[in-house]
């Protein structure tokens, strides 16, 4: 796989969250205006950014039994790093995000990649990769809250739109919307996607990051 | 009194973690298939929660504010709570192998979920004292609960609904989420009322 490809297969190929599935969580939360859902994606992207190149250059350090922990100390020492800068220099920012700042900790897209990616393969690979991730990531969020914010609150990025801000949906931008709008765009997806989605339906025998929080295949097995 | 009711009622109705705050979606849309595994899940969840909350917040109160360590919240409340679901778990094996089996695969799942990290967190941002703080961790597992349990009803008519082939799975378990949610907006105001 030629670096291109490794990064433009995070905007579509394997695009987190509408392929994937990852990171459902601040994609429906902080998904109510443009502003800050590009603020959310910049915010992972770097924590994914930092954590694939660290976590890639100490792959032959770290024993495979005390990865996972050691992968989280990594990765909640880069977010708290993120979210003092945010605190310092972006406090709208920061109020706009709250809670889900701290928790991009518990974001799947960056512990996933770590097992999935950093830790198979070498460095320059790893930060191409969360590049493409974290762009997938951000533009996904971007185009969910551009809907969310034009047809629910009628204005983009803080602009009025004519004659939509006479005429808005609010309920777009309030929790049922996040879900009825996400919900949609995987409908798109699953349309247009010429490799036929595998037949996977949501559950961890599907989630790429199964691994990680181990168990999953035991209690899917047993639920059958 | 009145002031604990109405953290919990809130928790578990207005602000509920899953259907309004959007914390422990992933649990939420991949366990809730069943009625048996979404009631185990639940039940583990609400267990978390309360030692998570019992634990990190004189750890955040009586170690970390007081030595001006307050910015390392994050990386402390995640490791212990990791530490803490490995010994519970290890501990529930040993001595209530009953309740372990019943919880115990559900354990090792909590420990990256967003829910669980959440309301410990909030749990400080919103300056609770200890009980309160209790009180609203017992809420926000309970309206977890009432949500997984509500919606395994939900999707176990889904199974069977003829339904377009691209919205299958995931896209109709969505949309069927968001009325339920919409239903959840019908508790707001309810509370706040209840006892003014």
């Amino acid at each position: 796989m030629n670096k291109l490809q490794n990064f433009s297969k995070g905007l579509i190929s394997e695009n987190p969250v509408l392929v994937l599935i990852l990171g459902t969580c601040p994609t429906l939360a902080t998904s109510t205006n443009v502003e800050s859902a590009l603020g959310m994606g910049a915010a992972a992207t770097i924590v994914l950014f930092c954590s694939n190149i660290v976590i890639s250059a100490l792959r032959k350090v770290i024993p495979d039994k005390v990865r996972i922990p050691c992968f989280i100390v990594l990765i909640a020492g880069f977010v708290t790093m993120v979210q003092m800068l945010v605190k310092a220099y972006a406090p709208d920012l920061d109020a706009s995000l709250g809670i889900y700042l701290p928790l991009i900790v518990v974001n799947c897209i960056i512990l996933g990649r770590a097992e999935m990616f950093a830790q198979k393969n070498t460095v320059i690979d790893s930060a191409i990769d969360a590049l493409g991730m974290g762009a997938g990531f951000t533009l996904t969020l971007a185009a969910m809250a551009s809907i969310r914010e034009i047809f629910g609150n009628g204005t983009w990025m803080g602009i009025s739109i004519p004659v939509l801000s006479d005429n808005h949906v609010s309920i777009l931008t309030m929790a049922p919307g996040g879900f009825f709008v996400f919900g949609l765009l995987i409908a798109i997806v699953n349309k247009f996607s010429k490799s036929k989605p595998k037949k996977k339906d949501f559950g961890c025998a599907g989630c790429p990051s199964a691994g990680v929080c181990g168990g999953c295949a035991v209690k899917e097995g047993s639920d059958d | 009194m009145t002031k604990l009711i109405i953290i919990l009622l809130s928790a578990v109705f207005i602000n509920n973690y899953v259907l309004n705050r959007f914390l422990g979606i992933c649990p939420f849309l991949g366990v809730s298939k069943k009625l048996d595994s979404a009631t185990g899940m639940s039940l583990a969840v609400i267990f978390v929660m309360l030692i998570a909350t019992a634990v990190t917040w004189p750890i955040q109160m009586y170690l970390l504010e007081p030595n001006n360590l307050g910015y390392l919240q994050t990386i402390v409340f995640i490791l212990v709570i990791a530490a803490l679901v490995q010994l519970v778990e290890i501990v529930l094996k040993k001595y209530v192998p009953a309740l372990h089996k019943g919880l115990g695969v559900y354990l090792p799942l909590i420990t990256t979920n967003c829910a669980v990290l959440g309301v410990t967190i909030l749990n400080i941002d919103e300056g609770y004292t200890f009980l309160e703080a209790m009180v609203n961790s017992l809420g926000s597992g309970l309206g977890f609960f009432l949500a997984m349990v509500m919606f395994s009803g939900v999707r176990s008519k889904l199974e069977g609904a003829d339904i377009p082939k691209s919205f299958k799975g995931l896209p109709i378990t969505l949309i069927a989420a968001s009325i339920t949610s919409l239903s959840f907006m019908g508790f707001g105001g309810v509370i706040e009322n209840l006892f003014a």
